[in-house]
């Protein structure tokens, strides 16, 4: 076996593994005739590394050279650290040998800043590019875009690319020019503003052609390093909040700071990843994306920061006692989703079941409903009188805390699986 | 007492059970095999003929009054080849014709619910199949997997296998059951193997294996590793999403 490749892969996976902004979720594409490969829509984990994350893509580095110096990661140009590089036809092939045997559902392309941003997106380019024409390569391909990138390169990788990303990494710009001296919110905004331009373009084209090329048919995503700075809950969640507001993003990824470069000074020292907030976080997204919630209902000035004890829906819940008791079966669907115990599956059968008849108890819980949580927030006429108002908000808070009620956001993609 | 009706154990045959029971007004309690030992205290027994214009009238009936999604479910349970299957699709199907309105959001009823349950299982294990198989290129460039899902799913899978795989030869066989799958570029054809030498211990004899197939699951293993982040590990969550009876197929997780 050529030793260097087996080299170069273990480097530039170790590099590229702090980027959770993989999944390979958002197209649906058949296969063509001749090709191969297709997208499924939902995300495909095939396999679960020790950390119990879902390996979908092959996420890799081009190069982990950089000239940037950005305090957080690993490949910043003032570690010394053995740098490599692939060829484009190196990774092209890896890739569909790996697809070939289903241990991928595609690509996640990133890399250091080699010479420039605009150069470094030519050379990943020509992988990408080489994937889709020579390779026939039809399966998922996300694909980075350097903050700095000009409009017509991001145009490019959009023609081939299924998803493109700009991650954000530091919510707040003072500590981002602290820490990445190189990047500000600029680099980081145009990109991505090039990207929905692209997509909502792309529209009106396809609108006019129906055989126009698809330009990002999965959106772009980001991502923001939780736990590096100095920002608190409440400045992630509204600047989520206002990055969603464009329809081509699609996911936000949070990243507990691990600590890779001790000695420098800038960073707060940690002990141990801040896995905790950043669930708490993933499940403040879903609330967002799913559940109908605003940034402000679930923090605001007063409390900057997610309860580490308890999910956010029902932290939410208790907060607002004045909301419920709920009628299960006269409520509203956005009412019934704000229920604690009640996911969005199990509210959308509630709708469709209570057509055939009442709902009581026993129906619920067929259902799916939790009702050692939904309980406290339904009216009933089976259980004797006991909601929020009479046990206490205390007390509920003091009996439903800390057991997660949403998914960990792994387990989010899986179950995509059956809901379609 | 039981009434019963006897049936090859086919889906068409269930299905011309139902047109049956429908046509002389009378309906088991009870599905039977032919041949099966008869109960003792058995009132009455049919023998349903299976015969594709019963089924498909049946079946046509059925597309009628039911969603895409619980006709599928309805082919999802019968291929979890779980004994109460059959007569479950039974009164399920009956239900669906007796009542004047769509019942197959009626999540109170106990059969809807069983339905539902049942094939979100064998969904679950279809999707498992599409998760976890891992290829393993012959020398005759014949991509082939072993695979043993809990219920008969590969069926299930085999769309996303072709639509996915379509340019190369790769085959799928299911140690559990003795069968499987080959695909030759044209078509899927259904295979069983005869020769013993083809697998060992339920894995593919390495001596059919292509020469560089090696060289490609070392390099997975270590792209594998490679991106473990140490300071997360967290192996309960790895284990609950790739439950460990399937490691054994799959090669990262092989030392
Ligand atoms: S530009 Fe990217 S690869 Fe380079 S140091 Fe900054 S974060 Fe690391």
């Amino acid at each position: 076996m050529k030793e260097s490749l087996l080299h170069k892969l273990t480097i530039l996976a170790e590099s590229a593994k702090y980027d959770v902004s993989c999944s390979s979720s958002g197209t649906t594409r058949s296969n063509k005739a001749g090709a191969i490969g297709n997208t499924s829509g939902w995300g495909i984990c095939h396999s679960f590394t020790e950390d119990g994350r879902c390996v979908s893509l092959l996420k890799i580095l081009l190069t982990n050279f950089c000239l940037f110096d950005c305090a957080y990661c690993v490949n910043r140009r003032s570690n010394d650290i053995e740098r490599v590089a692939f060829t484009p036809r190196e990774l092209a092939e890896l890739t569909i040998e790996f697809y070939r045997r289903n241990y991928i559902e595609g690509l996640f392309l990133s890399s250091g800043v080699i010479k420039s941003p605009d150069h470094t997106m030519e050379k990943m380019l020509r992988v990408v590019k080489d994937l889709r024409t020579l390779y026939h390569f039809n399966g998922y391909i996300h694909m980075k875009t350097i903050p700095g990138a000009s409009q017509e390169l991001v145009h490019q990788a959009g023609l081939y690319a299924d998803r493109l990303s700009v991650n954000l990494e530091i919510p707040l710009e003072q500590d981002l020019k602290l820490l990445a001296p190189e990047k500000d919110h600029q680099s980081v905004y145009k990109p991505m503003h090039y990207i929905q331009q692209g997509m909502v373009q792309n529209l009106e084209d396809r609108r006019k052609f129906r055989s126009a090329p698809r330009f990002a048919p999965a959106g772009q995503s980001t991502q923001i390093i939780v736990g590096a700075a100095k920002d608190n809950d409440k400045d992630i969640l509204h600047l989520s909040s206002a990055l969603y507001q464009r329809q081509s993003m699609k996911r936000v990824y949070y990243s507990g700071y691990i600590p890779v470069n001790t000695y420098d000074k800038r960073l707060p020292v940690v002990k141990d990843p801040c896995l905790k907030r950043e669930n708490r976080l993933y499940q403040a997204d879903w609330l967002m994306r799913f559940y109908q919630f605003n940034a402000n209902e679930i923090l605001d000035d007063k409390n900057p920061y997610l309860d580490l004890d308890m999910d956010p829906k029902l932290a939410w819940a208790i907060r607002h006692p004045e909301r419920f008791p709920v009628d299960v079966n006269t409520a509203d669907y956005a009412t019934i989703l704000r229920i604690p115990g009640v996911g969005v599956k199990s509210a959308k059968m509630i709708i469709m079941a209570r057509k055939h008849g009442r709902l009581n108890l026993d129906g619920l819980k067929k259902i799916g409903v939790v009702l050692k949580r939904a309980q406290y927030f339904i009216t009933n006429n089976e259980l004797s009188h006991y909601t929020i108002h009479e046990a206490t908000p205390e007390y509920v808070k003091s009996v439903l805390r800390d057991t997660p009620l949403l998914p960990s956001p792994a387990q989010q993609q899986l179950s995509f699986g059956f809901t379609e | 007492m039981m009434s019963i009706f006897y049936y090859d154990k086919t889906f068409d045959g269930l299905l011309s059970v139902v047109f049956d029971a429908y046509k002389i007004k009378y309906f088991p309690q009870a599905l039977l095999g032919e041949g099966d030992v008869e109960p003792m205290f058995m009132e009455r027994g049919h023998t349903t003929v299976t015969d594709p214009n019963k089924s498909d009238r049946v079946w046509a009936a059925l597309c009628k009054k039911l969603s895409k999604q619980a006709l599928n479910h309805i082919h999802h349970v019968w291929q979890s080849e779980r004994p109460e299957a059959d007569y479950l699709i039974f009164r399920y199907i009956r239900k669906v014709i007796d009542s004047p309105h769509s019942i197959e959001t009626d999540f109170t009823d106990e059969d809807v619910m069983s339905m539902l349950q049942l094939a979100k299982k064998v969904s679950k294990d279809t999707m498992h199949l599409i998760e976890f198989v891992r290829f393993q290129k012959t020398k005759e460039n014949i991509f082939f997997s072993p695979v043993a899902p809990d219920y008969n799913a590969l069926p299930l899978a085999l769309h996303h296998f072709i639509d996915r795989f379509a340019d190369q030869q790769w085959a799928l066989y299911d140690i559990r059951r003795g069968y499987g799958f080959y695909y030759n570029l044209q078509r899927v054809e259904e295979i069983t193997l005869p020769d013993e030498n083809t697998l060992i211990n339920g894995n593919i004899n390495p001596m059919l294996l292509a020469e560089d197939e090696q060289k490609f699951q070392k390099l997975w293993r270590n792209y594998f590793k490679a991106i473990t982040i140490v300071e997360r590990i967290n192996k309960r969550q790895q284990r609950q999403h790739m439950p460990a009876r399937f490691w054994h197929l799959l090669p990262e997780m092989q030392n």
